[in-house]
């Protein structure tokens, strides 16, 4: 029987009550507010450390090269063969034949030692395969996955793989991010403390209008209505905040890094959080809010029972 | 229509509030409910307003068991029901208007009527000037009309009142009976415990008079 303006409009009120509740308590609600932000800014920094370590190392990712020395007696007909087959796994971005001849001749070109080449009665160079990973999966599983195919084949030499550090910085990279993502768990179940404990002392200091409220017939719903919004605003200005933290951090540290990455004959352009990054961070910050006030109000108002 | 049928109450800390209580109060009536401090008289009104649950026997009210009223059905129960106390229980932080509105708030009642229905409310006790006053600017008589006006807005079939007289002299004690008989007479059920014997003889309507959580006389129902 609820009309639907009706029940926006409590909602309306409950939202605006809660709003001028908190600009009526302005110390407490920004040092609530800072405690949150500052528990939402570190994961947030740190998934930015990750984001910006990523896209610099990028472009090294992509200069990793496999390449496989075949076993000499292998002839050119199966080597073209190899490397078609090579060609087909989509690890593999481009794929290079470099024959026997085209080694022997690339050497003979650039070594100077043609003339003592010669001498030789055959060719002493076996066939080589060169490869570049896909760009999208230069990851280190599917760079060991590719060089474990390699390996596999019976013509076979050895198999090289170049730039063995950024395999190391990608693993670390990747012990960041799980990092991070403890990180976020942990700080978000303190958020979620936070605000429960907050809901807490707020319920406790309204008992009185909350027993009168319930005499009166309130439902459950009503009663917890503006605690609900009273913990989701913390958590969304909470978030809020962290966002300015982190614009302030980013100012901060650009002018250090374009000095580093100048000395590094670099461009580099530090990565803020881009619209939907800010939105999961706002989002996130007000659902944190709202979950912490559900438990709180869950867990406290029920046992506020009217009494006479 | 309110209906005990053996009620027993007993507190967690033994105390054997009522005892076989038997009674029945028909739609449009005005009761008084009197006996001496600690009599019972109390627990009766909240077995009503589901503060508290009958240990034996059971309790009807407009033909419904309360007993069988699940937890989430209680709030719309209550909004059905008017309830006075002796302490008010007004938000003190609240306007007079906010205070009287309450009831109408927890409802889905539409702003534009439940701003007719408060000040209508607030005309019946004489507030109508005080609507934007503090309780605390009022005085004790004045308080007792808001719990008043509050109790009425949302227009109960039944109100119930626990010593709303309690702390006012005779004169205001009489002004507030002659509210309740004017509900009465536009067919609300009204129930009111009070140990002033003197108003309950001036008023003269129906008496349940409990002794030691035991009903005495009286008990055959209309
Ligand atoms: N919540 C309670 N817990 C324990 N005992 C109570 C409680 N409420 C009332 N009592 C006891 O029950 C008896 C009846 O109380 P009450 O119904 O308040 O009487 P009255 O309103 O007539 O003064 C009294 O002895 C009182 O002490
Ligand atoms: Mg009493």
């Amino acid at each position: 029987m609820t009309s639907p303006l009706t029940y926006l409009a409590r909602h309306l009120q409950a939202l605006l009550g809660t709003l001028g509740y908190l600009l009526r308590r302005p110390l407490g609600t920004l040092l609530s507010i800072a405690v949150i932000s500052l528990a939402l800014t570190l994961p947030a920094c740190l998934y930015l450390l990750v984001k910006n370590a990523r896209v610099a190392t990028g472009s090294v990712t992509e200069a990793i090269e496999l390449t496989v020395y075949l076993k000499t007696d292998v002839s050119l007909e199966r080597a073209r063969q190899l490397a078609d087959s090579a060609r087909a796994r989509r690890e593999a971005g481009r794929v290079t034949l470099i024959s026997a001849e085209e080694g022997l001749e690339e050497f003979r070109k650039y070594s100077g030692f043609g003339a003592a080449l010669e001498a030789l009665q055959g060719n002493p160079l076996p066939h080589v395969i060169s490869l570049r990973p896909n760009s999208d999966r230069a990851d280190p599983s599917s760079i060991a996955a590719l060089q474990r195919y390699l390996s596999s084949w019976p013509e076979t030499d050895i198999v090289q793989v170049d730039n063995e550090w950024v395999r190391r910085l990608s693993a670390l990279l990747g012990l960041l991010e799980r990092v991070f993502q403890v990180f976020a768990a942990l700080l978000a179940a303190g958020v979620l403390a936070i605000i429960g404990n907050a809901i807490r002392l707020e319920i406790s200091a309204r008992r009185a209008e909350i027993e009168v409220t319930k005499l009166v017939g309130g439902s459950n719903a009503y009663v917890r209505r503006p605690f609900l919004y009273l913990g989701g605003l913390y958590g969304l200005l909470g978030a809020g905040l962290a966002a300015l933290w982190l614009i302030a951090i980013n100012a901060a540290l650009e002018p250090w890094l374009l000095q580093l990455a100048r000395l590094y004959g670099s461009s580099f352009n530090l990565l803020g959080l881009t619209p939907p990054e800010l939105g999961v961070l706002l989002g996130g910050g007000a659902l944190l809010g709202l979950v912490g006030a559900w438990i709180g109000a869950a867990r406290h108002l029920s046992r506020i029972e009217p009494r006479q | 229509m309110i209906q005990f049928e053996h009620v027993f109450k007993r507190y967690p800390n033994g105390r054997e509030a009522l005892q076989d209580v038997s009674f029945r109060i028909g739609a449009g009536e005005f009761v008084f409910l009197t006996g001496r401090s600690g009599a019972g008289k109390s627990s009766v009104l909240k077995l009503v307003a589901l503060l508290e649950r009958p240990t034996r026997g059971s309790v009807l009210v407009n033909g419904q068991d309360t007993g069988s009223l699940p937890a989430r059905a209680v709030p719309a129960y209550r909004r059905r029901l008017g309830v006075v106390f002796q302490d008010h229980q007004l938000l003190m932080d609240r306007p007079v208007y906010d205070n009287v509105a309450l009831p109408l708030m927890v409802s889905d009642t539409r702003y534009r009527d439940i701003d007719k229905r408060v000040r209508a409310a607030l005309d019946q006790v004489g507030l109508r000037e005080q609507e934007r006053a503090l309780p605390l600017e009022l005085s004790v008589g004045e308080q007792q009309r808001v719990g008043i006006a509050r109790a009425v807005v949302a227009r109960p079939t039944i109100l119930i009142a626990d010593e709303p007289t309690g702390n006012l002299d005779h004169s205001l004690a009489r002004d507030v009976m002659q509210l309740f008989t004017r509900f009465q007479e536009v067919g609300v059920t009204v129930v009111i415990a009070t140990h002033d014997m003197a108003l309950v003889r001036e008023f003269g309507h129906r008496e349940l008079h409990i002794d030691e959580g035991r009903l005495l006389g009286g008990t055959a129902a209309t």
